[in-house]
């Protein structure tokens, strides 16, 4: 990396990463980024970015570079071998018509 | 995997309609564009705000200065939602703004064009969100994710941009006589940058091929342009005024409207910098960086100072 861009980045304020909670008893889902000084004007200016429509009553705010991703590259070793367990899933067993409420 | 065999994954995923993500392979000429698509995107969101910005304290009644100031704050929104998205392919947010206060980058050439009446709040509402929702509404299903998202929100929160434009042009065009020419006038002045906003016909857009390989586009410049020239010709009839090209005419056979010759010299023109308001635009973000700069300086002496009280708190 040049001096220059180290200098960029060093000026630059850190980056958030927002969720947001849409009502109350739903989740915080992730709404974007945004660049912050701090935890507490990073969820003021989230409020301003990202709630100009009551799009939440909860903000949650993490810096980015605390966010730990899994490799999309090891996807396959990851999510396939759930993929032949069908019977997982109640739509594998077959029960009489008789049988109600299950 | 080697390099062609991340290829041949990336041309599959995109083949079968499948976003890609900021950590997935993709190919560098394809983060290229991604880069300077969006943040052209963010830079004419930002930049856009600057003709608007121009008639806030002027607008003719309490309610249409609450409207124009959510419309602006939303553009400013927009354009933090796209620099986010761009970051995601590994520039800075300064760095994007160098390139656009050093004149390297582009933004959308409409926003050259100095906005002289009331009306042109109403002919920008109507005329250039109406060009730029119908640029963005396929944007939505992008092949880059953080895109595509930024792109949802952004057209989510749009139509209303459009919807007060064409608003205002009908108030005025039902208004007094002085009223209505007021409005023939904006409309004549922007309708024609409004269609070159789509970019140089298909045959001088080099790009257009892979963006649309890439499924970056889904349509065509020349597309979109037509799709847009349909749908304000039957907008205009609703206000009563009269299109400002006379060689607008249904055409049985294509199912369009034929329209007149566009001035792509005049379009190279403003795109080059020399158009109306190239310098005062660019100027005007200028001073907003640089003026601003203690505020950010501010925020961030804020930001430590509050740092070392908490920790100054738990030391104790």
């Amino acid at each position: 990396m040049t001096n220059d861009k180290l200098n960029i980045i060093k000026n630059e304020w850190p980056l958030w990463e927002v969720f947001i909670r849409s009502k109350a008893g739903l989740d915080h889902k992730h709404a974007g980024s945004l660049h912050a000084p701090d935890a507490q004007m990073a969820i003021e200016n989230a409020r301003d970015v990202y709630t100009r429509r009551m799009e939440g009553v909860s903000i949650w705010v993490v810096e980015s570079k605390h966010i730990q991703a899994s490799d999309p590259g090891q996807s396959e070793s990851m999510y396939d071998p759930a993929s032949d367990k069908i019977y997982r899933h109640p739509t594998f067993y077959d029960l009489p018509d008789e049988v109600k409420y299950m | 995997m080697a390099v062609h065999s991340f290829q041949e994954h990336f041309d599959s995923l995109i083949d079968r309609d499948i976003t890609i993500e900021p950590k997935d392979w993709m190919p560098d000429d394809y983060r290229k564009t991604l880069i300077r698509q969006i943040s052209q995107h963010a830079h004419s969101e930002i930049v856009g705000m600057l003709p608007e910005g121009n008639w806030i304290t002027r607008a003719p009644s309490l309610r249409r200065k609450a409207v124009l100031l959510a419309k602006v704050q939303d553009e400013a929104g927009h354009g933090l939602y796209l620099y986010s998205a761009a970051e995601t392919l590994g520039i800075t947010r300064d760095e994007m703004y160098n390139q656009l206060h050093s004149g390297k980058a582009k933004y959308s050439s409409i926003f050259n064009y100095p906005t002289l009446t009331w009306a042109d709040m109403g002919a920008i509402g109507w005329l250039v969100d109406g060009a730029a929702i119908m640029n963005q509404v396929p944007l939505c299903r992008t092949s880059y994710g953080p895109y595509a998202r930024a792109m949802v929100r952004v057209c989510k929160e749009e139509s209303f941009h459009q919807r007060q434009g064409f608003e205002i042009m009908l108030t005025l065009a039902k208004g007094t006589e002085i009223q209505k020419k007021m409005a023939q006038d904006a409309f004549n002045r922007w309708w024609w940058p409004s269609i070159m906003m789509f970019g140089p016909p298909d045959a001088e857009s080099p790009n257009t091929e892979q963006s649309v390989r890439w499924k970056i586009k889904r349509f065509t410049n020349d597309e979109l342009r037509q799709k847009f020239v349909d749908v304000t010709v039957e907008q205009t009839k609703v206000l009563g005024l009269e299109m400002p090209d006379k060689d607008i005419k249904w055409n049985e056979a294509r199912g369009h409207y034929d329209y007149g010759q566009i001035n792509w010299e005049e379009f190279w023109n403003v795109v080059k910098g020399n158009g109306p308001c190239n310098k005062q635009r660019l100027d005007a973000r200028r001073n907003a960086w640089d003026e601003g700069k203690w505020v950010r300086d501010a925020a961030m002496a804020h930001a430590e100072k509050r740092k070392a009280r908490t920790a100054a708190v738990k030391a104790a």
